[in-house]
């Protein structure tokens, strides 16, 4: 009985017990609960967003880079498909004797072999292996007929960069290549873009246009797992393609250009005098950009860096020359708004000026005897401008120089290699040589040689500002929609409305800018003017031009009195040759300037470069007008 | 009381079937049929390793079941000190002659199964300790002498256990014996007292601990202090559960152990996998299951008329409750990580047949309720 009390207390002690643990695992599971449901319900969103970013990754590939167009509308910087070889390591057998085989296959080189084996350690096993950027069609071919042995070997079109006219436009486009340090932390835009594979510009407008022409990333995204392989694509975001830049440049043109300097080292720009628009710019010689694309190998490279004619310097932009006697209109024209000289006012012209015992000689070693404004212009008489630039002076010359648009950037916004050159006065030469003006300065520089320094594209905007009756006008590499046509823009000169500050008038009296025109077609047009033996009868294309030649060496005295040929000089001593022109006279439309490097003197040299350069620029001017706004559209 | 004998000792077998507590044996089925869901979800929805593995030891383990349920809950009441000797051999062995893996040495090769003794203690010790107090007159439960044997019964194996290391397991077996000496009926003054001089010394008992358990609790305090190492098994479970939400991401969807993201999936962190593809309903659902399962063996063990199988049941119930919220508190990132299976469902073989011979024993407990054990 008492055993029996015993276990029945026993029992009630653990039942009675039971019922606390009871109670506390409710406590415990309600805990539990709780926590579940903040997991699960509460904070499911946030859970949920961090799940999706463990699992998937998304991969950046290379953006289509914007078409560049010239005026017409052919594509200068296009995209190529091109053939790679990609491997992806981990499925691949062997991996040397894959190599090996494709050794075979490609005739790769054994330094190119260990760059791979390389490039391979530093990638994941799941990530491609790039064995060739560039495979040609038959090196393609050739790998896609082996494939069935060829496990893990991939053979992808891209894109690629594509320059048509291979060297036509490299000093205006640039080219683009694989960005170094410097590009990703110069450009926020190329940071954030960037991916392996990813090409951005160099120079040129490449480079300056750079974040209108990279368009956006491709993106893939991918369900990964925790070590980072990719399972399987879940999307493919197509990126945007870079916006497309349309040229004012005429590939025509631009090829004339290129084909007659060709061999020789200078440079051509043509510019329409009205909306300033350039339809050729080129700078002899060039280079194929296409080299650059996947790596330019060390022998092509020094075969253009050693090259004397220099191909890596823009001329037109950054090469610096005496304007020689295109300096000329200049001087005439300032002396005549300063009221220094008319007209008629005649010059004596004996072959030689004597000045503080310095003697400052005419081109012609006889003289020219009396001449007046027009035919020291079309003579090209130093004399004449040795004393006109002795009684304008410096300063006043260097106002009007200015006006014009000598010693100023003319496309600095887009080129950073343009120089500004320079053009003195007194202050100048103070200021930067620390000594004062002499007097023998002036008039050198009065005919273009001394301390000035312009670039051909000022010599172009000079002519054609002179040639538009002397209206200031802002020289453009790409086409703007709202361009006037040059009928309304002359509307609009002709009303004075002088519209957004752009067409403003450079000239004190119209009449002036007349003069020097007339003296610049007498120049090209008449008997014995430079540039008679280029000229142009059909009024079509009649032009107007003066001509120039920069001496690059102090002539001695006895290199004068033995009167070499150009061609018994040597290369480095040779004069530059020069022209600058406007055409057709009757009513101009485009004005150009061309510089060739030690090429003798203007008038032999680069004066009948411009015959064939109007013949081509009158012929196509029609087409030009039409295509103003460009209705095909381009891809 | 002789007449009781005489009624229990006619239970035929046909009987003893009916006596069986089917919504017990339901559950556990069900529960069975679940886990080798989950596994086959481990194995990436395909029937390999883990799944094939995982449903022979449920098919063999749960028919010893049936066989433990139709022996006399006696045979466990007279083998009880034995078997809870035997094991702790079995500890002693596997301290020095155990297989190690991963820096503990916690495994026996039996060539067909690699055997875990610690994980047969957590059944032991209830045993061992359901029948000391069985035998224990009420009066002398809180004898200075009692309750000293008791503490060394959990004291043992707890020390072999922590040798090895494992801290979890140990833990579990201490609280499963703690369970019935509070069940026995021990002042709960004693338990009061015991519990506040353990958090007085618990900043030495953390001095004791190794660095890589002091580095679990730093990491469960802040598991962002070290994401990808030490806190990336917590820091990708919560995650995983989290997006499950309330439906789940679907059988087989769950991204976060596809792909590899969750660690020791199909063991510890299983139930990591199960909520996040069944959600919050699924987990409710199973944790249902579990309750059913818990309420029952507290029905038998209060419906028992003897004290051995009553304290078992409840010193059982106690168990599984505590394995349960102790491996869910973990991988909720509520307890730091210490090892602990969840029954049934994690895949490991020692840890079921430990389950499953529990489960066999309240069964029998059940067939034989009305028994009196001397």
């Amino acid at each position: 009985m008492i055993r029996g009390n015993s276990s029945i207390r026993k029992s009630d002690i653990m039942n009675r017990r039971m019922f606390i643990v009871g109670a506390a695992k409710l406590i415990v599971l309600s805990i539990l609960i709780g926590r579940l449901f903040t997991l699960q319900i509460n904070d499911n969103k946030k859970y949920l967003t961090l799940s999706d970013k463990n699992r998937i990754r998304e991969w950046k590939l290379p953006p289509t880079r914007g078409n560049i167009i010239d005026y017409f509308g052919n594509i200068v910087a296009g995209n190529l498909k091109v053939y790679q070889l990609h491997v992806i390591p981990e499925q691949v057998e062997n991996f040397n004797y894959l190599l090996s085989r494709l050794q075979v296959i490609l005739n790769l080189s054994n330094k190119r072999i260990e760059k791979i084996k390389k490039k391979k350690d530093q990638l994941k096993p799941w990530e491609s292996l790039i064995i060739s950027e560039n495979l040609s069609w038959s090196e393609f071919l050739k790998i896609n007929n082996y494939l069935y042995e060829l496990v893990g070997v991939k053979p992808i079109m891209t894109i690629s960069r594509n320059y048509p006219f291979d060297e036509i436009y490299t000093h205006v486009l640039g080219y683009v290549s694989q960005p170094n340090e410097e590009d990703i932390l110069e450009n926020e835009i190329i940071k954030e873009r960037f991916v392996p594979g990813i090409k951005v510009g160099k120079l040129g407008l490449e480079k300056t246009l750079e974040n209108d022409l990279i368009g956006t990333n491709d993106i893939q995204r991918y369900e990964v797992n925790a070590y980072g392989k990719r399972i399987n694509q879940l999307e493919y975001q197509k990126g945007r393609k870079g916006s497309k830049v349309r040229l004012t440049l005429d590939t025509e043109v631009q090829k004339l250009c290129a084909n007659l300097l060709k061999d020789k080292a200078g440079s051509i720009s043509v510019m329409d005098i009205y909306s300033g628009e350039i339809i050729a710019m080129y700078s002899s010689p060039s280079y194929d950009p296409n080299l650059f694309l996947f790596g330019i190998s060390q022998d092509e490279w020094q075969l253009i860096r050693n090259n004397p004619l220099k191909p890596l310097i823009n001329k037109t932009l950054s090469g610096l020359y005496s304007p020689g006697s295109t300096i000329k209109p200049i001087v005439a024209l300032s002396a005549l708004e300063n009221n220094i000289v008319d007209p008629d006012f005649k010059v004596k012209c004996t072959g030689k000026i004597e000045l503080y015992e310095q003697t400052f000689h005419c081109w012609k070693e006889k003289g020219h005897g009396y001449v007046n404004l027009k035919e020291a212009m079309k003579q090209s008489c130093d004399c004449y401008f040795y004393e006109v630039a002795r009684k304008l002076g410096v300063d006043r010359l260097k106002i009007t120089a200015d006006k014009y648009g000598l010693g100023k950037k003319v496309l600095g916004d887009y080129f950073e290699n343009e120089k500004s050159g320079q053009f003195p006065n007194t202050n100048w030469k103070l200021n930067n040589l620390g000594k004062g003006w002499v007097l023998g300065e002036t008039l050198i520089t009065g005919i273009g040689q001394g301390y000035t320094q312009t670039t051909p594209i000022q010599l172009c905007l000079m002519t054609a500002q002179i040639a538009n009756g002397g209206y200031k006008i802002k020289p453009k590499i790409l086409t703007d929609d709202n361009q006037l046509t040059t009928e309304q823009i002359k509307e609009v000169i002709k009303k004075n409305k002088l519209n957004r500050g752009i067409y403003t008038s450079l000239f004190k009296d119209p009449r002036n800018i007349k003069i020097i025109k007339q003296a610049m077609f007498s120049s090209t047009n008449e008997i014995m003017g430079t540039s008679y033996k280029s000229r142009i009868d059909d009024p079509k294309y009649q032009f107007a031009g003066k001509t120039g030649t920069a001496q690059v060496k102090r002539i001695s005295k006895r290199e004068r009195e033995l009167d070499l040929k150009t061609s018994q000089i040597p290369y480095n001593d040779r004069d530059h040759a020069l022209y600058v022109a406007f055409g057709p006279y009757k009513n101009p439309d485009y004005a150009l300037s061309i510089i060739v490097e030690h090429g003798g003197s203007g008038s032999t040299t680069a004066a009948p470069m411009a015959t064939k350069l109007f013949k081509l620029l009158i012929d196509r001017h029609q087409l030009r007008k039409e295509n103003k706004n460009l209705k095909k559209t381009y891809i | 009381m002789f007449q009781h004998r005489r009624l229990n000792s006619e239970v035929t077998f046909l009987q003893k079937i009916r006596n069986l507590d089917y919504i017990l044996l339901i559950s556990i089925l069900l529960l069975s049929v679940i886990s080798l869901f989950v596994m086959y979800s481990t194995d990436g929805g395909q029937i390999l390793y883990h799944t094939k593995s995982h449903f022979i030891k449920i098919a063999v383990f749960f028919f010893m079941m049936l066989v433990i349920a139709f022996i006399n809950i006696k045979l466990w009441h007279i083998s009880a000190y034995l078997f809870y000797l035997i094991i702790l051999l079995l500890l002693i062995w596997v301290s020095f002659f155990g297989i190690s893996v991963s820096g503990s040495q916690r495994w026996m090769d039996l060539y067909f199964i690699a055997l875990q003794p610690s994980e047969l203690m957590k059944i032991a010790i209830i045993l061992c300790l359901a029948k000391y107090y069985h035998r224990l007159k009420i009066e002398n439960v809180n004898n200075f002498t009692s309750i000293l044997i008791s503490l060394i019964i959990i004291i043992i194996p707890m020390i072999l256990v922590i040798s090895q290391p494992d801290l979890g397991t140990s833990i579990l077996i201490a609280l499963s014996g703690l369970s019935i000496l509070w069940l026995g009926g021990i002042k709960i003054k004693y338990f009061f007292y015991s519990f506040l001089s353990f958090l007085i010394s618990l900043p030495f008992i953390i001095s004791f601990l190794k660095p890589y358990q002091k580095l679990r609790i730093l990491t469960f305090l802040d598991p962002d202090r070290d994401p990808l190492g030490a806190g990336y098994q917590i820091i990708q479970s919560k995650i995983a559960i989290g997006s499950g939400g309330f439906y789940g991401k679907g059988f087989l969807k769950g991204t976060q152990s596809y792909l590899d993201f969750l660690p020791e999936k199909h063991t510890d962190f299983i139930f990591t996998l199960f909520s996040e593809e069944f959600g919050f309903l699924g987990s409710i659902l199973l944790l249902s299951i579990y309750l059913i399962i818990i309420l029952r063996i507290v029905k038998i063990g209060v419906m028992s008329r003897s004290s051995f199988p009553k304290l078992f049941c409840f010193g059982f119930a106690f168990a599984i409750f505590i394995y349960i919220s102790v491996n869910l508190s973990m991988v909720l990132g509520l307890l730091p990580i210490v090892g602990s299976p969840l029954p049934i469902l994690s895949y490991g073989g020692s840890s079921m047949l430990a389950t499953m011979i529990g489960f066999g024993i309240v069964l029998s407990a059940k067939i034989n309720q009305n028994q009196i054990i001397a």
